[in-house]
Formats: structure tokens, C-alpha cells, sequence
């Protein structure tokens, strides 16, 4: 292997230890990379570097659906500098792979059936020069007509062998019959986010001498990855090892297989390091979205507001390949009634295939779009019956013992109705009125055409939950080691520091059992045991509690011959900051003495409580937990131009328990912000399959600007029994619930029904003025 | 992406080592070395022809930095007229003694982006690239700003600046816009974008309004819906004899919104019927767009005159 490339990345430990002041659980401790970040120096993949490497560029499709007829890769050969051409032919194993369904072509072979799908790869001794020779590939295309519309899919021609509908999930709860006094419709309609990582893609593959390859990637998931790419080279999974370097953001999957197979591939085929970085444009092409959404909905409720029945129909456009669209699915059809008491619910849900842009896990995937869509209907069921929004969603909201039209019963803490009566109580952000007008920051913005006489305030709801770790099934697994050596304690495990602080929480942990201070987390590769994806909170859930369990295991071996010694069992020892205590005093020693230069190890594992598959009806206790969160929204809308100003968003979040405020803060922002994009302005748009603007500059991410006052009303601490520390994942929730909320908002503003996200201008106009 | 065209050309491996750049330091050295090398693209602040470079659309033979070009990057005063340098740039403009000055374009360069932007990007670069959302163009076009073209040889010519937007004149091999001439009106300007967001962004349509009380003249330019910025010169004619010039200006609020109405049923015309006397309507999103026009224009000289 090459040295270079592991400097780069031990680098990222050793940037300098913080202040130590605030340690264990339930402190706002501070990350320890956060200084390198922020001053620049911490090493992400686009930084890696190997002797003599090569320069990897990707040839990507720019048609939505076309037949192949024939790649020519003899021009690009033949260019000076270029030293490797890969297409389908290259593949040695598997040329399919895929989450869950392997049905995505490493290269395209005989049809492309997305805009940026790849179709061949260059390595070359300058990035220039190996962009270039892809460019110097020969194509020809039949061009065929796109599927795009995801309605036309169930009746198209089938777009892949395995057909045009991924699953259908047709969930019946309860009586078919019930039928409510009042009744509410809507059709609704949600756009394409992207994950938009502050970081493109980026990654270096180094042969071994075995005939092996070293991927050094920002990858959340490096033992999958490792699989995959493992199957695709023929290689058995020890010969490829996945080195996890730093990660700049990731809301979702954010690595693009697209690029990370051709890199090994080109690695093994020259024998040289390859390194790739991705343009923004390669990036918004290559890697998965949020499914863009079509929802129609009918409540029926009774004559004092209580919800009788819900019919919905959810149709999610996957893309061409089927990714985590199933995962996606299941949330949706779960939690298409939201937290509300609904005993009588019929969900049809279906994830097609489309030549659209691919779609796959972003957090909150499912539960997002339903929760739009739910809140809307609960707006106009409030409308209808002349009562208060908030009062409406109050009578209906689900508690601890209710049951999911899944038929599962949440036994985890449900606080609903606490969480939507904390935001409602919390006082309105007063009207700028008293400062003068030039300050005033109006839709539009500083600068802005906002007039002051054509804005309306509106305040709305939203109420959202999500589920935490994977679902149906899924074998949550997760593994960690804690050693302790001369006062010091080292954490490894395979769960990837994306920037959600699971290595600060690890720290927390060892902190808080063994009362060590200084507490490292080793870097990441898959010769450690799996920890699997980052996603869902099932770090918090499953990686901590592997940290937890091995460090208590740790501390026994630590007390076990001091408690011996003095003839007391070691429940009545104590460690604080670095020393022992027991119970009555007698005993006093450091951990440093104790350890008497010993090295100490333990591993574990944990493992959540299993779940099973949605059956036929959509029944099945297919969650782990679930987490809530309620928001109230202030807008100001400028009603003539349609322009939209989330002024504050109020929330309250059900944690389960706070393991570190500053950090939970954080991320109940961050997840906030990313859902007033969805609201306001995110959508990665497309023309008949085609991404038309894949750039920073067509995509609008909210700014500092955009960005609302985010107060944090509430915590509700009722810890979650099964889950380690009773915490509950806090990131994704937000996602779900804030463009509901938003959009809520902005519909109490104008009286339009806004049954679109992101809201266009245009339906938050109020003509006739 | 798959399709880049200039691919053909490449025949060495790495084919950013011969790139030359040369820095003048005056207009007519920076005339010099384009005209000595025609294949050289001619570079101010970079935001727009940087992105072109990086995204592989631009691959420039060799580049001419107008950066170090002093005199071009300052302001003075001609006869009633403000000469600003092409190599002004917004965060310069944005200022309030420019402000003062020349208010409307004080606040289109405020509006132009984030501050990276605003401190790279320069007046001559948002004309040279004329991209419909540029937010100066608008201004310049209701200032009715004429170009002072350098050319080889210390040539001096003068264009108006809607001339150039439109297509009419040309900027010739080795030419540069060095100058850009405005009225000093001293009278209030406005400048409007609507961008859909709180943050910085892309304008979907803008409306500049001047007065000219000397001339006893309202001047309204539409930025952002056409290639070029649109002025609805009935409309500003006829709101003129509207506003009561002697006594600070009033208008009468109806003659403000139908100023507004004027102005966007002149960039958007009603839709003409067919033969058949049957009309198809405007899609929504350009309805929106008209409201949009209307709102903003009637805002613009609300806010000049009030």
C-alpha cells in the first residue's frame, strides 16, 4: 500500500486534543476535528495523494434512454498520457450491483437508462487529459424516447429486465367502509432535492501487491462498499479494502458507485494509484436524490374533528434503478397518516422506474414527502371544520400505545400532543414594527423588492416522525473495541464520522464508563469489523451502544482485581476523572496505577431487537423505534410577488435523552435548514429526463439568509428503553417535519392551497387585490 | 458529460503548461497584447469566465488580466457625467459615495450576489457578458450609459450601451470597453429584482426607474425576462406628463398601478389572437411573470417618487 495515502489520512487524528473541561455524557463536547475544519487543514479524499498516480475521468451518458450500438474506445487509447480505457467489457465479476436488488450496470452495456449514467472510464496522467479522452470515446446512441412521467410507467415499455414497478405495497387497516362526515382531497406533489454534499465526490484506489486494491473513499458505508466493489472485480472481499478518509457532509448515501467501481478497476487494470475528484456537475448526475412524489389523499373525519379514515395513494419515482426506493416505500406507506390516531387507513404505494434522475436514500426518505402532504390535509380538514389548526391536530395526535395502520404499536415514547402544545404556547416573534422600516428584513431579502404594505404573516403546523435504523428486517449490527493503555483509550469501530459527532459521542461514552479523558477515535477501513451505514440515527443507536458495551467490559477488567483485593463486588467502585473510588472512601487510586501498564481490551456488539417485513396488507412490526417532533412556522409572504420569508421556526423534539447539547443543537438546525430548502427553494429539475441546471447556481441551497430564527422550544427527555442511553436519533426528523410546516405557514399567509414543494412563487400569489 | 467539443486540438498531455497570461497595467498596453495575440480572451473579475474554464467549456490559448489596469478602476467626473472605469467592481459600486452618486446602480451592484462575488466581479465584465440576469444592464439601460471602447492604437469610440446588449455593434478584434459614461441626474433611482428567496440570487425579473427632473423624463428599464433589458418608452412617456413636476413630484396611486400594468403589458404582450379570433392565454408561469413586472414597476417609481 501506499504510504502517502495513509498519512493523509491518520492525519485527520492529529489535529489537537480540545480543552478537556466538558467530558461525558449530557456535555456540549466540542469535535475534535473541528479546529482542522474550520481553519481548512482536515484532509478530505479530494485531498489524498499517492506517487505516480494516475487520473481517473468517467464518460457519462447524456442521454436519458438510448440503445448502444457501439463504443469505440480506440481514439482515447491511443492519446498520448491516457494509460487505461475500462468499459462493460473490463468488468471481470458481477457488471450488475445494487442496494437491496444488484440491477444497476457498473458500465452501461446495451441501453443507458439515465441522463449521467457511465458508460466507460479513462485513467491518464493528467486530469485534463483523461476527461479528454472520455470525451474521445465513440458512442453511438439509438436515442429512445424517455419515460418521465411516473404515472406512464406502469403502462410503458419495460425500461429494465426486472420490469417498471419496483414494489407495491397495498396497506389495509381496519374497515373499508367507515366513512367520515367530512371529507378532505388533495393531490400533492413533491420536487427532487439532492443531497447537495458541501464536498463532490472524490476517492483514490491503490493496487496491492497481492492483486488486491486499497479504495481510500469519503464513504458512509465503507464494508457495503467494499462488497460491491469486491463482486464487481472478482476479487474475494479481503483482497479490497475500503480506507473511510474525510468525509465533507452527507445527508444521504453520498457516494456514487458510478465512479468508485472504475476506480478500483482502473487501479488493478494499470497498476498505478488512480485518483478521481468530481466536478459539481458529475456530482448532481451521479449520485441519488430524494424521490420526487405524487400523493392524492382523502380523510375522512367525523363531525368534531376526529380522523375516521384515511385513503392515500403515493407514488415515488425511483429512477431507473430500484436503490433504497423499497426502504423509501415502507416509510411512506407507514407513516402516510403521520402521528395521528387513524383506525381505519388503505394506502396504496408504489416506487416505479423512470428515465429521471436516480433516486435513493436522503434522510427522512418517505416519511418527508407524506408528511407534506398529511399536514395539508389536516389544514383543510381545520378549514373545513372551522377549527383551529393546532386544536385539530391536538385531538387526533398519536400517544404511547397507539397503533401504527402498519398494525404495529409504538411502545417507544410518543409525546405527540406534549411536542405540539410546547410550540403552540411558545410566544410569536414580534412583528419588526418598532424598528424602522429600512432594517426590516422582508421576502426578497436586503435589497430586495419586498414592500412592507404587501406582506402577510402566516403561522403554521407541522407534525412529523420518522423511523430509526433500518426497517423490515434489516440486521442492524454494529461492532466496536475499546482499548485502555497508560490513560488513554482508543476507540475503533467501523461507524463513519460524516459530521453527525459520532466520534465525539464515542469519546462521551468512554469518558463517562471509564473515566478516561483523553479519549481517541481510530480512522476507519474494513479490516475492522462492519458498523454498517450512517444513516437512519443508527450510529447513536447501535455503534454507541457497541461502545458502551465494550468499555463497561473494559472498566470490569479494570475493577475486577481491585474489587478482589478488597473484597467488594465492583458495582461499589466509582471512576471520576481518572480516579477510583470506593463507595465508603477506604479505596483511592488513579486508573494509571490501576492499569499498572497494562493494556486492556474488550469488543462488542449490538444488535436492537429484530423486525419483521410489511406482509401483502402493508401489517408488520417492521420499525425499531420511531422519533417525533412538532414545528410551528412564521412566514412573511410577499403576496404580489410570491416571494416567501421563513421568519422563525419554533420546535419541539421528542430525544429520548440529550448525550450532547451543543451537538444536538446543531443538528436539529442543520436538519431544519435542510428542510426549508425542500419548502422554498431545492429542486434539481429536469426536462424530459435531462437535468437541466446541475450546478450550485441552477440549485439553490438556502443561505445564511434563508435560513429562519431556529428556536428550540422543547426537549422531551423520556428516555427510549431499548435504545442505548434511552437516546433517540435527532437529525432526520426535522427534515420531514419543516417543509410541512413551512408550507402550512404559507397557506395560512394566502388561503392558496400550496399542494407543491418547493413552493413556486406563483402559488403564493394572492391576485385579485 | 460525455459531448465536450475542442477535444480535437489536444496534443499533449498536459495541455495547461503553455497557457500564457499577461498583466498591463494600462488600457492601451491591454489592447496591445490582445491585438497581438487574437486568440487571447481577455479576463476582469473571472466569475463568469473562470466558472466557463473549470467546467471545461472555455479552454482560453491565453488569458489577459485586465486586474492591474488602475485607471479603469476608479470613477470621475465630465461634464454632468460620471466616467466609471469598466474595472469597477460591485463591492466598489455598492458603496454609499458611489451610492450617492448613481443610486440605482449603487443598488443593482448591492443585489448582485454574495460579497465573493460582488468583490470579484466588475462593471465591464457584467456588459461584456451580457447575461440576461445581469443586474447593472437594467440600470445602464434606463441611464441610457454610452461605452467608451478602447481600440488598437489608442482608438477611442463610443457606443450606447443597448447598441452592444442588442447586437447592433460589435465589439471588434482587440477592442475593450474601458469607460462607461452616465448622466449625474440628481434625482432619486430605484432598482428592484425579484429572485424568489431571501438570499442572494438570480433575478426572474428586474425594473429600473431613473428621473431625469431637467428633462421632466421617467426612464424604466426591465432586466432578466429577454436577452436584452426591455424600456416600455410609451409607458414612461406617458406616466411623465402624470407626475406634477413642480410640486415635489406627486402622482396619483392609480397612475402608479397603471404604470405597473403598462410597463408589463409592453415586455409581455397579450398573447395575439389566431385567425380564427381565438386567443391562447399565457401559461401561469408567465402570468406570474407579468404580475411580477407590473408589481415591481409600479414599485420602482412609487418608491422614486415618494
Amino acid at each position: 500500500m501506499s504510504n502517502e495515502a495513509a498519512t493523509a489520512t491518520t492525519a485527520a487524528e492529529a489535529a489537537p486534543a480540545p480543552e478537556p473541561i466538558p467530558h461525558g455524557i449530557g456535555a456540549s463536547l466540542p469535535a475534535a476535528d473541528a479546529r482542522a475544519k474550520t481553519e481548512g487543514t482536515f484532509p478530505y479524499a479530494a485531498d489524498l495523494w499517492a506517487e505516480g498516480l494516475l487520473w481517473a475521468a468517467v464518460l457519462r451518458s447524456p442521454h436519458p434512454h438510448a440503445r448502444i450500438t457501439s463504443i469505440d474506445t480506440s481514439h482515447a487509447r491511443e492519446m498520448p498520457g491516457v494509460r487505461a480505457v475500462v468499459t462493460h467489457e473490463d468488468v471481470p465479476g458481477s457488471p450488475l450491483f445494487g442496494r437491496g436488488k444488484a440491477d444497476r450496470p457498473v458500465f452501461a452495456s446495451e441501453v443507458v437508462r439515465h441522463h449521467g449514467e457511465p458508460i466507460a472510464a479513462v485513467a491518464a496522467d493528467h486530469p485534463d487529459t483523461a476527461r479528454l479522452a472520455a470525451a474521445a470515446v465513440i458512442v453511438e446512441y439509438e436515442v429512445l424516447d424517455p419515460v418521465t412521467d411516473p404515472e406512464q410507467a406502469f403502462e410503458a415499455e419495460p425500461l429494465h429486465p426486472d420490469g417498471n414497478l419496483i414494489r407495491h405495497i397495498p396497506l389495509r387497516h381496519g374497515d373499508p367502509d367507515a366513512a367520515g362526515d367530512i371529507v378532505v382531497e388533495g393531490l400533492y406533489r413533491i420536487g427532487r432535492q439532492d443531497p447537495a454534499p458541501i464536498g463532490a465526490e472524490a476517492g483514490l484506489a491503490v493496487p496491492r501487491p497481492d492483486g488486491g486494491v486499497e479504495l481510500y473513499l469519503a464513504s458512509t458505508d465503507p464494508h457495503t462498499d467494499r462488497d460491491r466493489a469486491a463482486a464487481c472485480y472478482g476479487l474475494e472481499p479481503e483482497r479490497v479494502k475500503v480506507v473511510v478518509t474525510g468525509v465533507p457532509g452527507a445527508t444521504a448515501d453520498r457516494e456514487d458507485q458510478g465512479f468508485q467501481l472504475p476506480l478500483g478497476l482502473l487501479a488493478l487494470k494499470t497498476g498505478c494509484p488512480v485518483k478521481l475528484t468530481a466536478t459539481r456537475e458529475e456530482s448532481f448526475l451521479g449520485h441519488t436524490h430524494r424521490h420526487p412524489t405524487l400523493l392524492r389523499y382523502r380523510h375522512h373525519a367525523d363531525a368534531d374533528g376526529k380522523l375516521v379514515k384515511v385513503e392515500a395513494q403515493i407514488l415515488l419515482d425511483a429512477g431507473a434503478y430500484a436503490d433504497t426506493s423499497s426502504d423509501a416505500l415502507a416509510a411512506a406507506v407507514a407513516f402516510a397518516c403521520g402521528p395521528y390516531v387513524v383506525p381505519n387507513a388503505f394506502i396504496e404505494g408504489w416506487a416505479v422506474r423512470t428515465n429521471n434522475p436516480p433516486s435513493g436514500h436522503v434522510r427522512g426518505e418517505g416519511a418527508m414527502q407524506v408528511c407534506a402532504a398529511y399536514e395539508a390535509q389536516m389544514d383543510k380538514l381545520a378549514k373545513k371544520l372551522g377549527v383551529d389548526p393546532a386544536e385539530l391536530r391536538l385531538r387526533n395526535a398519536m400517544a404511547t400505545g397507539d397503533v401504527l395502520p402498519t398494525g404495529q404499536t409504538v411502545t417507544c415514547p410518543a409525546p405527540v400532543a406534549e411536542l405540539l402544545q410546547a410550540v403552540r404556547d411558545y410566544p410569536l416573534p414580534p412583528l419588526p414594527k418598532d424598528t424602522p422600516e429600512d432594517e426590516w428584513l422582508l421576502p426578497g431579502g436586503p435589497e430586495g423588492a419586498g414592500e412592507p404594505g404587501a406582506v402577510r404573516r402566516g403561522v403554521g403546523y407541522g407534525l412529523g416522525m420518522v423511523h430509526m435504523l433500518g426497517a423490515e428486517g434489516a440486521d442492524e449490527v454494529s461492532t466496536a473495541t475499546v482499548k485502555v493503555h497508560d490513560g488513554v483509550a482508543t476507540v475503533l469501530c467501523a461507524a463513519v464520522e460524516t459530521g453527525q459527532g459520532f466520534t465525539t459521542l464515542a469519546r462521551q461514552i468512554v469518558q463517562e464508563t471509564l473515566g478516561v479523558d483523553e479519549v481517541h477515535v481510530a480512522p476507519v477501513d474494513t479490516d475492522q469489523p462492519p458498523a454498517g451505514a450512517g444513516c437512519r440515527g443508527r450510529h447513536t443507536w447501535v455503534s454507541g451502544g457497541a461502545v458502551e458495551r465494550a468499555a463497561k467490559m473494559v472498566r470490569t477488567q479494570l475493577l475486577q482485581p481491585l474489587a478482589h483485593k478488597f473484597g467488594m463486588s465492583t458495582e461499589l467502585l466509582q471512576i471520576t476523572d481518572g480516579k477510583i473510588t470506593s463507595y465508603d472512601g477506604v479505596l483511592s487510586t488513579t486508573v494509571t496505577e490501576a492499569l499498572d501498564g497494562k493494556e486492556l481490551w474488550a469488543t462488542a456488539q449490538c444488535r436492537p431487537h429484530p423486525t419483521e417485513p410489511l406482509n401483502e396488507t402493508g401489517q408488520g412490526d417492521a420499525f425499531v423505534g420511531m422519533a417525533f417532533c412538532a414545528i410551528r412556522a412564521v412566514v412573511d409572504v410577499d403576496i404580489e410577488l410570491g416571494s416567501v420569508r421563513v421568519v422563525e421556526l419554533a420546535l419541539a423534539q421528542d430525544v429520548g435523552r440529550v448525550l450532547n447539547p451543543a451537538q444536538l443543537e446543531a443538528r436539529i438546525e442543520a436538519g431544519v435548514t435542510q428542510g426549508v430548502g425542500i419548502a422554498l427553494t431545492e429542486n434539481l429539475r429536469s426536462a424530459r429526463g435531462l437535468i437541466r441546471h446541475p450546478d450550485l447556481t441552477g440549485y439553490s441551497l438556502p443561505t445564511a439568509l434563508d435560513a429562519p430564527d431556529i428556536r428550540i422550544v422543547k426537549l422531551v427527555e423520556e428516555r427510549d428503553v431499548v435504545a442505548p442511553f434511552g437516546a433517540k436519533a435527532v437529525s432526520a426528523v426535522p427534515v420531514v417535519t419543516s417543509p410541512a410546516a413551512v408550507a402550512s405557514a404559507v397557506r395560512a399567509a394566502t388561503g392558496r392551497p400550496v399542494n407543491r414543494l418547493p413552493i413556486r412563487p406563483q402559488a403564493a400569489v394572492v391576485t385579485g387585490q | 458529460m460525455g459531448q465536450r467539443e475542442g477535444a480535437a486540438g489536444l496534443t499533449t498531455s498536459a495541455p495547461q503548461t503553455a497557457q500564457a497570461v499577461t498583466l498591463p497595467t494600462t488600457l492601451d498596453e491591454a489592447v496591445a497584447a490582445l491585438t497581438a495575440m487574437p486568440a487571447a480572451v481577455p479576463v476582469a473579475g473571472g466569475t463568469d469566465l473562470m466558472a466557463a474554464v473549470n467546467s471545461g467549456q472555455l479552454r482560453p490559448a491565453a488569458l489577459v488580466g485586465l486586474g492591474r489596469i488602475s485607471e479603469i478602476r476608479g470613477w470621475q467626473y465630465q461634464d454632468g457625467h460620471a466616467l466609471l472605469g469598466a474595472g469597477l467592481t460591485h463591492a466598489r459600486m455598492g458603496r454609499p459615495d458611489f451610492a450617492a452618486l448613481i443610486p440605482a446602480l449603487a443598488a443593482a451592484a448591492r443585489a448582485a450576489g454574495p460579497p465573493q462575488i460582488r468583490n470579484a466581479g466588475t462593471l465591464g465584465g457584467n456588459i461584456a457578458s451580457a447575461s440576461p440576469n445581469g443586474d447593472a444592464l437594467p440600470v445602464l439601460a434606463a441611464l441610457e450609459a454610452t461605452l467608451i471602447i478602447a481600440g488598437p492604437g489608442g482608438a477611442r469610440r463610443e457606443i450606447p450601451v443597448s447598441h452592444l446588449l442588442a447586437g447592433m455593434e460589435m465589439l471588434r478584434a482587440g477592442e475593450l470597453i474601458g469607460y462607461v459614461r452616465v448622466p449625474l441626474l440628481h434625482a432619486p433611482q430605484v432598482f428592484l429584482k425579484a429572485t424568489g428567496r431571501t438570499g442572494p440570487g438570480r433575478s426572474m425579473a428586474s425594473v429600473a426607474v431613473v428621473l431625469d427632473p431637467a428633462r421632466r423624463g421617467v426612464r424604466c428599464a426591465v432586466g432578466a425576462i429577454a436577452p436584452m433589458p426591455l424600456r416600455p418608452l410609451e409607458a414612461e412617456h406617458w406616466v411623465a406628463q402624470l407626475i406634477d413636476w413642480d410640486n415635489s413630484r406627486a402622482i396619483v396611486p392609480e397612475a402608479l398601478h397603471a404604470f405597473g400594468e403598462y410597463v408589463a403589458a409592453a415586455c409581455i404582450p397579450d398573447p395575439v389572437p389566431a385567425e380564427d379570433g381565438s386567443v391562447t392565454q399565457h401559461p401561469p408561469a408567465v402570468l406570474h411573470l407579468r404580475r411580477t413586472v407590473a408589481a415591481l414597476a409600479r414599485r420602482a417609481l412609487g418608491r422614486a417618487l415618494s
